[in-house]
């Protein structure tokens, strides 16, 4: 609270950089209801977008990408806005879940940065803009581990308790890449290969945690958790200690992109564009990823210095020139291998930790 | 003639006083387990829906690798019945055998209680209890019993407990009323011809209040089988029972045809150990 | 009662068979075992209390608790209740006052709206059940328990299918959507309180005399005038009783709800599960508090209602 405090003091004695972000009219009494990851937004994004248009917000939180296109391909139930990552981006372009966005009314697609554009999954960034980005790791309580972690190996070998992510697609991949094989494998059998290759690593994994690793890490119900890297890099920050460290294991691992999209049959298209170009806006985003303590897509808002120093020189957050290139990323394979990938997962789950 | 015209007339009036039940029942609760059924032997389409042909690959499934979870979500059903029932029934029995009214309704008002608070939040309070850094553990290392904590969370021993705690009241209630119904003088006379307690317990008491205790293992049973917040909070990896994964496949993979066949299977498994339970009742209340 | 009589006269046999130095043996150890059983019986239910309260008792204590810790208790404060009712909860983007009243209001909402209806057709269903004959009773008897022996997890899949299956034709047909909100959950939550009405309000039917029906009838009364000046009178407390119970199986219904709500209709467990699932911060505790408060005082005063109801009748 207090630290938010001066935060906010801060920001407004020397860093009056940009002018705030104005509406444009005519969207007064409307509604939009957004649906994105759970611990992803700052504390004001949502409440200062509701008052600079006279609008209110619904905010509803997921805790993975599957659980997110569960609800929005059974027939989008009231969603403006969602944020999948990378490969559910593809998988919703394919199974014609989403709406092309017009750039005309998200003037601050400008700030994007350049290396971000143009991704695989959604050439020209037709339907997707990012909106975060980072790197899944391993965080650990150095206290309880007694040592720093370099790699996978030392992961699976920790006599003590491990949590997982329920990330299908980024933990398969994560197998497939230790096996040699490509991370984005279409071949049933190196993915059944990668499904028995963590099976057998996963002796000591207690529990599948849905995006709140930290949350078990923090309360000491595991001592090591893979997770995605802002959850952990925040506890850190948050306990001004160092207890609490966030490594990407020598082997390499994954790197994310989440991006914001307008599911089909969104009750409010054009709010939610106002919404995309308000998050893309410099101040606002600094904000998030100054909250969230992930990497910001925004390159206005680096340039300008509003995302805080510390947050930049920390390779957890950005990692460096080396590291990104034992980085992978989890690209779009097609539903059909979507669902082989699904069948794996039931079968991990089902004999992990015995 | 008059007679049969009144019962016609009896015979309308209660078919229209039982139609609006028929029609909700049938249409919000036997069409959808209908479409259940079907659905679990369609196949899988890659969008998230269901289409033809007709395939017994979700069965095969279920029985397949899925019937790990289906024995462990059965067992720990069975476990948690029985130590309700270990607990319950001298629990209800005390309840039931005291004179002071007061008393009695006290108790049972004890019982009831914590019952009527939030499911999920009673469950959660064992979260708190049973983590490393939990209340338990910090007593037992207070007191210098332990040095390093137990492993309590994330175990199938804390989904039982979290079943055990959860459905205890439904244990009790059932055997209450029937020790409650239950006339002493039965005990006098098992005594008088020569029995001591423990015989006229096991030949006279429990055989007079085994309906409460069908009752309460049944509705005890059935809940724990379908249980899924409390393996989602307590269970881990290694509580993982049929529930969580049900719910897996229609909130996350979108296998509705698979989370069909489980649920089918599921109902099946908890029909026929209450079909076997009521025979076994029957022919032991029987005689 | 034969059970009984069987067992009786098994301990007649034995007892002649039986010489006197062992039943003097026989006796101080049956004295011994019944000082086992008394002192048992107390710790029974000593233990199972304690069981039973214990939890709660502590997730109390540390809603008060001036550190994050469940381990230790480092002092006294109201912060966590405070931080409620002024929105500042700390980790969590999915706590706001807001959205936990609105999520305890659609819950109010629901469980009302749901009683009302499953008590009517519970009570009638009731009615018919025990005071007619007609074809296919003993079958709707049948399926009327059903509800109660199926897993709820299996009618919250079933009923989401069904929704997805009815939306998704009308969708096809119409080109109009429809999604999955409040008035799903309310048709989920009568479709399995029914039949939790109908046993209580039978139980209660089938302990009144039907000689005072009769009675009204051969004075004149007709069924209409009969129901309504003495079945229901005297089945009202059964019908209050089963109506308390669907409300409270709606109010705790985590399943059924989770499975049947779209987009932004969260019930209060639903909201509440989010919250345990994805934050940390002991406003959880504190919340949990005010709802243990609030189940208390609710059986309080039914509890009261019901008291009186019994003197008067």
């Amino acid at each position: 609270m207090l630290l938010a405090l001066l935060g906010g003091v801060l920001f407004a004695q020397d860093k009056p950089k940009v002018e705030p972000w104005v509406c444009p009219p005519g969207f007064e009494g409307q509604k939009l209801s957004v649906f994105n990851w759970s611990t992803y937004i700052a504390e004001d994004t949502i409440p200062n977008f509701e008052k600079a248009c006279g609008v209110t917000v619904d905010y509803s939180i997921y805790e993975s990408s599957e659980a997110m296109l569960s609800k929005i391909i059974q027939g989008n139930p009231g969603y403006d806005i969602v944020v999948p990552s990378g490969n559910t981006v593809g998988r919703m372009i394919e199974l014609d879940l989403a709406i092309p966005l017009d750039k005309s009314l998200i003037p601050n697609f400008a700030n994007v940065s350049e290396a971000l554009r143009d991704p695989s999954y959604d050439p020209g960034n037709v339907y997707s803009i990012p909106y975060q980005w980072g790197t899944i790791g391993v965080g650990y309580n150095r206290e309880k581990v007694g040592y720093e972690i370099t790699s996978w190996e030392q992961v699976w070998n920790y006599p003590g308790k491990v949590a997982w992510l329920n990330d299908p697609r980024a933990i398969m991949g994560i197998g497939l890449h230790l096996l040699g094989f490509d991370p984005n494998s279409t071949d049933a059998d190196e993915i059944a290969q990668a499904r028995d290759f963590l099976i057998s690593k996963g002796g000591n994994v207690v529990a599948i945690a849905g995006d709140d690793g930290q949350v078990l890490l923090e309360r000491g119900d595991v001592d090591i958790t893979i997770e995605y890297n802002g959850d952990i890099v925040n506890l850190g920050y948050e306990c001004e200690c160092d207890t609490f460290a966030y490594v990407v294991p020598e082997e390499g691992s994954v790197i994310w992109v989440d991006s914001m999209m307008i599911p089909k049959d969104a009750p409010n298209v054009a709010l939610a564009h106002a919404f995309i170009d308000y998050i893309l806006h410099p101040q606002v985003g600094a904000d998030i990823s100054n909250y969230t303590t992930y990497a910001s897509p925004n390159q206005a808002a680096i340039d300008l210095g509003l995302i805080e120093e510390v947050y930049l020189n920390d390779p957890a957050i950005y990692p460096d020139e080396k590291k990104l290139e034992r980085l992978f990323s989890i690209d779009h394979v097609g539903s059909e291998v979507e669902v082989i990938y699904s069948n794996a997962w039931d079968e991990l789950l089902i004999f992990l930790g015995r | 003639m008059l007679e049969a015209q009144a019962r016609r007339r009896q015979q309308r009036s209660g078919l229209l006083l039982a139609l609006p039940a028929i029609i909700w029942l049938g249409l919000f609760f036997l069409l959808p387990l209908g479409i259940v059924g079907v659905f679990s032997f369609l196949t899988r389409e890659a969008a998230g829906i269901v289409s033809l042909p007709f395939t017994l690959e979700h069965y095969e499934r279920t029985f397949g690798v899925f019937s790990v979870v289906l024995w462990r979500s059965v067992w720990i059903s069975v476990v948690s019945t029985v130590i309700c029932l270990l607990i319950g029934y001298p629990l209800a029995f005390f309840i039931a055998t005291r004179q002071n009214n007061w008393v009695r309704q006290l108790c049972l008002f004890m019982v009831v209680l914590p019952f009527w608070t939030n499911f999920l939040v009673r469950t959660y309070a064992w979260r708190i209890l049973l983590g490393d850094q939990g209340t338990i553990n910090a007593i037992l290392q207070g007191l210098g019993l332990i040095d390093a904590p137990l492993t309590l969370l994330n175990t199938p021993f804390a989904v039982i407990l979290g079943l055990v705690y959860g459905f205890l009241p439904f244990m009790v209630l059932p055997i209450y009323a029937s020790v409650d119904r239950f006339d002493f003088k039965y005990v006098d006379a098992a005594h008088d011809l020569g029995a001591n307690d423990i015989k006229a317990f096991f030949r006279v008491v429990l055989p007079m209040t085994l309906p409460g205790v069908f009752a309460g293992s049944a509705l005890v049973f059935i809940p724990c089988v379908g249980a899924f917040v409390t393996p989602d909070l307590l269970g881990g990896t290694q509580g993982l029972m049929i529930g969580n994964l049900i719910s897996r496949q229609f909130g996350q993979s979108l296998n509705l045809p698979l989370g069909s066949a489980l649920s089918v299977t599921m109902m099946l498994i908890v029909m026929v150990a209450l079909l076997a339970y009521v025979r076994l009742g029957n022919r032991r209340l029987g005689g | 009662m034969s059970a009984a009589q069987t067992v009786q006269q098994s301990f007649s046999s034995e007892v002649k068979t039986r010489t006197f130095e062992v039943n003097e043996r026989q006796l101080s150890l049956d004295r011994l075992v019944r000082r086992i059983g008394k002192v048992g019986l107390l710790f029974n239910p000593i233990f199972s209390f304690f069981f039973l309260w214990a939890p709660i008792l502590v997730l109390v204590i540390f809603s008060f608790n001036d550190s994050r810790s469940v381990a230790t208790f480092s002092g006294f404060t109201l912060r966590w209740y405070l931080n409620i009712f002024s929105g500042a909860v700390g980790a969590g983007d999915n706590f706001s006052t807001a959205l936990l009243l609105d999520s305890l209001r659609n819950s109010l909402v629901i469980g009302v709206i749901a009683t009302l209806i499953s008590s009517v057709i519970g009570t009638m269903v009731s009615l018919a059940l025990s005071r007619s004959d007609f074809p296919g009773k003993r079958v709707l008897d049948a399926v009327l328990y059903l509800p109660v022996v199926i897993p709820e997890i299996t009618q919250g899949v079933s009923l989401a299918v069904f929704f997805n299956a009815i939306f998704g034709w009308w969708n096809m047909t119409t080109g109009q959507r429809v999604s999955m909100g409040l008035e799903t959950v309310i048709i989920g939550h009568v479709a399995f309180t029914i039949s939790f009405v109908a046993v209580v309000v039978r139980a209660r039917l089938a302990d009144m005399n039907p000689k005072l029906e009769e009675a009204a009838r051969d004075l004149g009364a007709n069924e209409w005038r009969t129901f309504w000046a003495i079945t229901f009178p005297l089945a009202l407390p059964g019908i209050i009783a089963g109506a308390l119970l669907a409300f409270t199986l709606s109010l705790d219904d985590f399943l059924v709800t989770f499975f049947t709500s779209g987009a932004g209709t969260n019930t209060l467990p639903v909201f509440v599960y989010g919250l345990l699932r994805l934050t940390v911060t002991p406003e959880i505790n504190a919340i949990s508090t005010i709802m243990i408060l609030a189940s208390t005082l609710l059986i309080g005063i039914s509890l009261a209602l019901q008291g009186r109801n019994a003197v008067r009748g």
